[in-house]
């Protein structure tokens, strides 16, 4: 008993430990989702956060000691971003093609997301830096907690909004979208994409291979929009 | 791989080395995203040369967010008293968003003729 406590000891210390965990609690999170038949509410990061939240708790394991072995993961959050230019040039022609109602759209739903959030939050009291972090919670999660901590907001609250926003988004797109009577799938898949970014953007491509394009399309867009009228708006309600 | 890895890499480097000089409040990798754009326009063979690795990496974007969404441990407390404000907010701001979102996008399709 002794041993293994030493053991123990020893492994919680060290950035393998938790590294490791990270990746089983994801596997653990896409096996469901698979297994689910991809239902966007059985999310595999919602999940996995859930589940290294319970060992944390648990095994009484601070936070930071945690981080010094996920932070080699959430390195990598950097170059993804840069990538996301690689889908985005892919899709230039397409974008050229509607290129009027796709910036106009783009427009009307980047600062419809941000300025109803903050509206909303603010009505029903919450002030300071819990509202620096809803700001870009419809942006891919890597461009949203850049934001945020250039904000001055919590970047690991933002984490989780971005992730729920995106859950919301998914299950709400399809029935939201066909009480309006919108059926081009442009527009469906583009709203999506900027409303909701890769979690909306996995379900676009579910439903409709042009609605995903054009989800991709809007996930891209909005996060280089997003980071230039997030501090804009913000500001409106400092 | 190593090569297109390294082109990634330098330009989130060269991102973060301007917003930081320049004082912006626009994170590194975003400016890095949006410099590497204009270099694929530039140079399209680039573009192509990078698709794969570019696309590894972001086919499993979600994995790379797990380590900040554990970060909610810490704000447990907050989450119990502003948690149905936030989820409230969230929600009619997502619902909105699509809406009008997807309603501009058709409307202006349908006036301009745009097809696909």
């Amino acid at each position: 008993m002794n041993e293994l406590t030493q053991i123990w000891t020893y492994l919680a210390e060290e950035p393998l430990l938790w590294l490791t965990a990270t990746l089983i609690a994801y596997s653990v999170g896409d096996a469901a989702f698979k297994a689910s038949g991809r239902r966007p509410y059985v999310n595999p990061v919602l999940i996995a956060v859930t589940l290294l939240a319970v060992v944390l708790w648990m095994t009484a394991t601070p936070y930071q000691t945690y981080f010094e072995g996920a932070q080699f993961v959430h390195f990598m959050l950097g170059p993804a971003t840069v990538a996301l230019a690689a889908p985005l040039y892919g899709n230039l022609s397409r974008i050229r093609r509607s290129a009027i109602p796709l910036i106009c759209a783009l427009l009307a739903g980047s600062v419809t997301a941000i300025f109803s959030a903050l509206g909303v939050a603010y009505a029903m009291g919450l002030r300071g830096d819990i509202l620096v972090s809803i700001a870009p919670k419809s942006v891919t999660a890597p461009v949203a907690l850049g934001i945020s901590e250039s904000m001055g907001g919590q970047p690991t609250l933002t984490a989780v909004l971005v992730i729920l926003t995106g859950v919301m988004g998914a299950v709400m797109a399809t029935p939201l979208l066909d009480r309006l009577g919108v059926t081009d799938w442009r527009a469906r898949g583009f709203a999506v994409g900027v409303a909701s970014h890769g979690i909306g953007t996995a379900r676009a491509f579910q439903v409709n291979e042009t609605a995903g394009a054009f989800a991709g399309i809007g996930m891209g867009l909005n996060a280089l929009l997003t980071t230039v009228l997030a501090p804009v708006i913000v500001s409106l309600f400092l | 791989m190593i090569l297109h890895l390294t082109t990634i890499l330098v330009f989130q480097l060269i991102g973060e080395t301007l917003t930081r000089s320049l004082g912006w409040v626009v994170p590194g990798p975003v400016l890095g995203m949006a410099l590497l754009l204009i270099f694929f326009m530039a140079v399209p063979r680039v573009a192509k040369a990078i698709q794969p690795t570019a696309q590894g990496l972001l086919s499993h974007l979600s994995l790379l967010f797990v380590p900040a969404g554990v970060g909610i441990v810490g704000h447990m407390d907050r989450m119990g008293t502003d948690g149905p404000a936030i989820l409230l907010a969230l929600l009619i701001s997502t619902a909105l968003s699509i809406a009008v979102g997807a309603l501009v996008f058709s409307t202006l399709a349908k006036w301009m003729g745009a097809e696909e």
